[in-house]
């Protein structure tokens, strides 16, 4: 397909694109404003991502597009074939071959390295909307560090449940500046976003927003003293390639109340398998599946 | 056994391929043009190209057909489609006074230089389904008279001269464009209008129906109500002219709204105006209306906390192809997310359950 440029995108949206994120890195944690395009994709469905990722890729570059930390899931499988179409680019879904990785809810967990670029889809790029929900208050309590309302909001959920109850966009406040929304990643990814030598950029699409996190970019989550950041996970191996430290899905097998769970990254959990690894339902693999 | 989901792909490309089979219904039922369509269904077309942003009626045929029906789908279609083509140009202001009318009605003076014309109007029909058209029956031809050719001044005109109605200083400015600069609030007046043509007319009319039953009441009187065709002209810096490129089918609608003055302004009637492609009345009215009603703060009104003076609340939530697409996003997998407050609410529940036993 040659009727559209490379990528989709023109050059001149290509650059405008460039010039956000650009902007994005040099103040990490900032939202930078872009005019973002109508995409062939319904709002919602990662336009966000998709600008970003049209907007950084080359064709040297090797693609991987997960979502829910999976190669496979549905949008996963379209978003990765419209840059195939567009683009003709390679894709993986090694994480370690990937030079470019848009994802959805996940960050990978084998850990990304030096040149890599790391794209999140982001629904609400605003940390602070559920508190206020009007932009022009929220952009002047960002310029003035107004960050109280959110420290009231986290304790009143101690005082209530006696913990945080913020279980996934949990904020984090990048370089001691700004407090910044990771996307919908579980809080167990959350430390991943700290001291990431990746670039991870992050591309709202319908909140026309693009912010970003430079490598090596400190980003902490926020948190009390007395009640201190816990990266949590369902208290349980792999049943397929029994890690004990990557984030799984709960599957329900029958309707007796038969769980079993799975490694959520599935390039992960398909290399575990490939070592000889072997879960509590596992069976040695043999190639796929 | 669970065996990791695979085979997305296949599920997609069955999907698609049972989609275009129920888009082409029953095969013993001749198939549906979309020269019919444009021809035939062409206020659906209509609002697809206004909501679209988009004025080609061919296309916006091809979008309705092509989404089964579905307006917003198509409208969707169309702005997609229109993101992929150059902007190469501004048009010089379109000359609502010069156009040529099919209709055009005033609801506050009972004749005026131009006249009163109803042209293709529901409003005097009534709304009894007509079996005739089940059966194919043919259309006898409507009567003609021959084309009026003395000016139709706009009506808001005849009022200004004589210092009734607020007077709107003509700007020289580029208005912003929505479609290439990220929204930014507070907008200006040029972007809000912009925002509302383009916003659904559902949202819209409701917003405008708001008003109406008090929530930031206007009083709005339809000064004039105008459809027709007015030609598109575009400077051609080579020729040092403008030269007229096309004709687009607007509806003009400028309201009169009592206003009884404010601490910045003396007594006088205001304006709403709502401008929008094709034949498409009901969403130029809503929009005039809403138009007014976003004014409350140029005009020195009190904000009474109604939706309808709320900017950055029209302005956030009028788009459909926003609103549909994060409406629907959350049909898609979440089972991250979820599995994450799966955990929270266990835990929480645990410990719940714990502190109450320990209390009984």
């Amino acid at each position: 397909m040659n009727d559209y440029n490379f990528a989709y995108l023109d050059e001149q949206t290509k650059r405008m694109i460039r010039r956000a994120i650009l902007k994005g890195i040099a103040i990490p944690g900032y939202q930078v404003p872009f005019a973002s395009r109508e995409m062939p994709m319904p709002y919602g469905w990662g336009t966000g991502g998709v600008q970003v990722t049209a907007a950084c890729l080359v064709p040297e570059d090797r693609l991987k597009v997960i979502d829910q930390g999976a190669d496979d899931t549905t949008n996963a499988v379209s978003i990765r074939r419209f840059f195939q179409r567009t683009a003709g680019v390679a894709v993986t879904e090694a994480t370690a071959e990937a030079t470019v990785i848009q994802t959805r809810h996940r960050i990978p967990e084998t850990p990304l390295s030096e040149g890599q670029i790391l794209v999140y889809q982001v629904p609400i790029p605003e940390p602070l909307r559920f508190l206020e929900p009007r932009e022009t208050e929220t952009r002047k309590m960002h310029e003035l560090e107004e960050y109280g309302l959110i420290h009231v909001k986290l304790y009143e959920d101690i005082a209530r449940h006696g913990q945080i109850a913020t279980s996934y966009a949990y904020p984090v406040k990048v370089e001691g500046r700004y407090v910044m929304d990771p996307s919908p990643i579980p809080k167990f990814d959350n430390p991943k976003l700290a001291d990431n030598p990746a670039i991870q950029l992050f591309g709202a699409g319908r909140e026309q927003r693009i912010y970003a996190l430079p490598p090596h970019t400190s980003a902490v989550s926020l948190d009390f003293e007395d009640h201190p950041f816990v990266a949590s996970k369902a208290d349980h191996a792999c049943d397929l390639c029994a890690a004990e430290a990557s984030y799984l899905d709960e599957v329900i097998t029958d309707d007796q109340g038969s769980r079993m769970f799975v490694c959520s990254d599935t390039d992960f959990c398909q290399s575990r398998r490939a070592a000889g690894h072997v879960g509590r339902l596992g069976h040695p693999a043999t190639g796929d599946q | 056994m669970y065996v990791a989901v695979k085979g997305g792909e296949r599920a997609i490309d069955a999907a698609h391929a049972w989609l275009a089979e129920e888009r082409r219904g029953d095969t013993s039922v001749a198939e549906l043009s979309t020269v019919q369509i444009r021809e035939q269904l062409s206020l659906a077309v209509n609002r697809v190209m206004a909501e679209g942003s988009l004025y080609d009626p061919d296309l916006a045929a091809l979008a309705i057909k092509q989404a089964r029906g579905d307006l917003i789908e198509a409208i969707f279609l169309i702005r997609a489609y229109r993101t992929t083509l150059p902007r190469f140009g501004a048009s010089i202001p379109v000359e609502t006074a010069e156009m040529a009318v099919s209709r055009r009605i005033s609801a506050t003076f009972k004749d005026l230089p131009g006249g009163q014309i109803l042209g293709p109007t529901f409003d005097y029909t009534h709304r009894l389904l007509d079996f005739k058209l089940a059966a194919e029956g043919q259309v006898p031809e409507a009567p003609t008279a021959p084309a009026r050719l003395e000016p139709v001044p706009h009506v808001m005109g005849m009022l200004g001269r004589d210092g009734l109605i607020q007077s709107e200083a003509p700007g020289e400015e580029t208005p912003p464009d929505l479609t290439r600069e990220p929204m930014e609030l507070p907008a200006s007046r040029p972007l809000r209008l912009q925002a509302i043509t383009r916003g659904d007319e559902g949202f819209i009319l409701s917003m405008a129906y708001s008003t109406q039953r008090g929530y930031g009441r206007t009083h709005a009187f339809v000064g004039e109500l105008r459809i027709g065709t007015v030609a598109v002209e575009l400077d051609i810096p080579e020729l040092g002219f403008a030269v007229q490129i096309g004709e687009v089918e607007l509806t003009e609608c400028e309201t009169v709204n009592q206003f009884t003055g404010s601490r910045t302004e003396p007594p006088q009637f205001t304006r709403g105006y709502g401008l929008v492609f094709g034949q498409t009345e009901r969403k130029a009215i809503a929009m005039s209306l809403v138009d007014r009603a976003l004014r409350w703060k140029e005009l020195g009104e009190d904000f009474t906390g109604a939706p309808a003076q709320d900017e950055e609340f029209v302005l956030m939530h009028a788009d459909n192809i926003q609103a549909t697409g994060f409406l629907e996003h959350i049909k898609l997998p979440h089972y991250v997310d979820f599995q994450a407050e799966l955990e929270l609410v266990r835990k929480l529940r645990r410990e719940a359950l714990a502190s109450r036993e320990a209390a009984e």
